[in-house]
């Protein structure tokens, strides 16, 4: 099948050289950065985490929603999906490829991380969050494969595939669960110290990550023969929509269990985030945005006449999807830093060649997405 | 934590006893003119290498009152970064600490007001690993990289089986671990031979000195204090000198709500 890829337009294979051009810029930083160590990012010994596992934690969000399609399709045996289900499924590998890409980079001693295998920890939530990922990773393969390749041959899939798709949807919740346990349980962060820190990113990636679907399907409808049709965008737009009122539900929750109880040690992250802290603010403008983006989005999804015109659907979409980003890609994972356990508060800004990284890893991301949509769609294709 | 590797690091840590105590290795490094030993630079030379001193549970005491009425010196600080290769950036960010002065409030955030006599608020108190025994660092480290010795419960590192993943670092509620962001060997002033560098990648801190306490010498920052304001002794025994402390005076730990047991007290 793989000869599928290999064949294209020319918008298509500028598209490729494009990304490739992304990815090899992002090659030369980091380069730069396994030479002279981490010490070229932002980061330093007060936020110690930023960017990488920022995108870390906001990809496992999109690899995670795949389940909001694999299940209704295969559970409920909802047939709108059947177009899609493979989009979703391919979404999920290359986010998860992504997700370990932005673990690797950030390790201080990359070719180590053998050592998490060889001396399995299982006090330690890295262990599973690596074991969650990686088993997502081939049960996402195995399950487009088979899929696939079955429906190229104009067969049912074989019913082992069953019990293994069923098992995708509890594993997909659990790689979310556990990354959110990563930073759950440090006493020493209390900004992320929350029970509920699950499952807000649930929601969060169920709200996101569809809408992301919901995008590819129309830029695949504009630039391929592809159309997914109007059933499955609209049902995949009901969900973005509770996910979202359920996502913002969460966060209004976080605040009023912060700001009530009054607790400083709690409030001042939030403190940082939306109002600055001792001058250090150059996540504020963020903030803000993103919480007008997203009770605007959630607005327009929510009143039929725009979440049924495709014009504002994507618009909402866009904007939600940035909201969510911002959220958890710029400022969760920061905010943890800041201020330090000695209540020092010290800024970050993420420096050229970390964002050279990172959009590399993004652009890999996109050239795995696109390689498979090629294959899935010209199988598609030939079948008429 | 395997049982093999802690034998291994006893039998490596014996193996350094021979080298400090080796005429010859000092000589040898002495006379390159590269490095001078870590004895001779806190003022222990006179300190043969004795039998290792041992405890159940190592703890340290710090009078605050004391640093207080030394003018807040830093001699805990250079002892230790300087027997430890501990490099020194210009810069915070790249910034590596096993042994640092904070102002009260921020050793202490939790317990400090606005009606504190002058004189502590402007105390600049001594910080370091507290050696916790429930340590999170040891808790999330995917490789065990990071560990709380059982003879005596010392949180240790192993700078070679460290990944750099900074999970530890997140989870410290004192901020005593650093990373290395960059080669901290062109920053370190003057290396001392018997004692290893690091790498960049891998993060370190305070070790209570465990390769000083196996060779029968005290822990730099201890040695180093002329105020007398560091004691460092054994938990479990009801006559040492940390436990009287503990028993004549007040004392406080950093962030006792979050139960990690610090094994750091200071009395003010
Ligand atoms: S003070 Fe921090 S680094 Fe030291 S043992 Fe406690 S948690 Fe670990
Ligand atoms: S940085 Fe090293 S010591 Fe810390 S958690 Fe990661 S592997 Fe363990």
């Amino acid at each position: 099948m793989l000869e599928h890829a290999l064949r294209g337009d020319k918008r298509y294979w500028s598209w490729v050289i494009a990304l490739m051009a992304v990815m090899g810029a992002g090659v030369l930083f980091y380069l730069r950065q396994y030479n002279v160590g981490l010490g070229i990012t932002g980061l330093g010994r007060d936020i110690t985490w930023g960017f990488y596992i920022a995108q870390f934690t906001f990809m496992v969000g999109v690899a995670a929603s795949a389940v909001m399609v694999v299940l209704p399709y295969y559970l409920h045996n909802y047939k709108a999906f059947g177009k899609i289900t493979i989009l979703g499924e391919f979404v999920a590998i290359g986010s998860v490829i992504v997700c370990m890409t932005f673990i690797f980079v950030d390790m201080g001693q990359p070719f180590r991380i053998v050592n998490v295998f060889l001396y399995p920890t299982p006090h330690s939530m890295m262990f599973w969050d690596t074991v969650a990922l990686g088993g997502y990773l081939v049960l996402n393969i195995i399950i487009s494969h088979v899929t696939l390749g079955a429906e190229r041959k104009s067969i049912a899939p074989p019913t082992w595939i069953k019990p293994i798709i069923i098992l995708s949807i509890p594993w997909a919740i659990s790689i979310h669960t556990v990354t959110a346990f990563l930073y759950a349980g440090l006493a020493a962060r209390p900004f992320w110290m929350t029970a509920i820190l699950a499952p807000r990113f649930l929601a969060s990636a169920f709200s996101a990550g569809p809408a992301l679907l919901i995008l590819v399907c129309f830029i695949l409808r504009r630039f391929t023969k592809f159309d997914a049709g109007r059933e499955p965008i609209q049902k995949v737009a009901q969900i973005v929509t509770y996910a979202m009122a359920v996502n913002l539900f969460f966060v209004g929750m976080e605040f009023f269990t912060v700001l009530y109880s009054n607790i400083p040690e709690h409030m001042s992250h939030f403190q940082y985030l939306f109002l600055g802290l001792e001058g250090a603010d150059n996540l504020v403008p963020w903030m803000w945005v993103s919480v007008i983006l997203g009770i605007v989005s959630l607005g327009m999804l929510t009143v039929p006449e725009t979440r049924q015109n495709d014009q504002t659907l994507i618009l909402a979409c866009v904007m939600l999807f940035v909201s969510l980003w911002i959220d958890k890609g710029l400022g969760l994972i920061i905010a943890g830093f800041i201020p330090n356990p000695l209540h020092h508060v010290v800024d970050y800004v993420p420096t050229i060649p970390e964002l050279g990284i990172s959009f590399a890893i993004y652009a890999m991301g996109l050239l795995i997405i696109t390689g498979l949509y090629k294959i899935a769609l010209s199988v598609r294709k030939q079948l008429g | 934590m395997s049982v093999e590797r802690r034998k291994f690091l006893k039998l490596a840590g014996l193996t350094a006893i021979g080298v400090a105590g080796g005429l010859s290795a000092k000589a040898l490094a002495q006379e390159a003119g590269l490095v001078d030993t870590a004895a001779a630079t806190v003022g222990d030379t006179a300190e043969t290498p004795s039998s290792p001193l041992r405890a159940k549970r190592w703890a340290m005491v710090i009078d605050v009152k004391k640093c207080r009425e030394a003018g807040n010196c830093t001699e805990c600080q250079k002892a230790c970064h300087l027997v430890h290769n501990v490099p020194e950036f210009d810069n915070p960010k790249d910034e590596v600490k096993w042994i640092w002065r904070e102002p009260f409030g921020n050793a202490f955030h939790d317990q400090e007001h606005e009606h504190l006599p002058e004189d502590v608020k402007h105390t600049m108190t001594p910080v370091l690993c507290n050696h916790c025994d429930n340590p999170p660092c040891v808790r999330v480290c995917p490789t065990q990289a990071t560990w709380k010795r059982e003879q005596d419960g010392i949180v240790m590192m192993d700078w070679h089986r460290c990944i750099g993943c900074r999970y530890c670092v997140a989870a410290c509620p004192y901020g005593s671990r650093s990373f290395n962001w960059r080669d901290p060997r062109p920053h370190i002033k003057k290396i001392q031979a018997d004692f290893p560098t690091r790498t960049r990648g891998v993060v370190e801190k305070c070790t209570f000195c465990e390769e000083r306490l196996v060779r029968g010498q005290l822990p730099a920052c201890v040695t180093a204090c002329k105020a007398g304001a560091m004691k460092i002794g054994d938990l479990e025994d009801p006559d040492s000198e940390v436990r009287k402390l503990l028993a004549e005076r007040f004392s406080v730990r950093r962030k006792p709500a979050l139960g990690t047991q610090p094994e750091v007290y200071y009395v003010l």
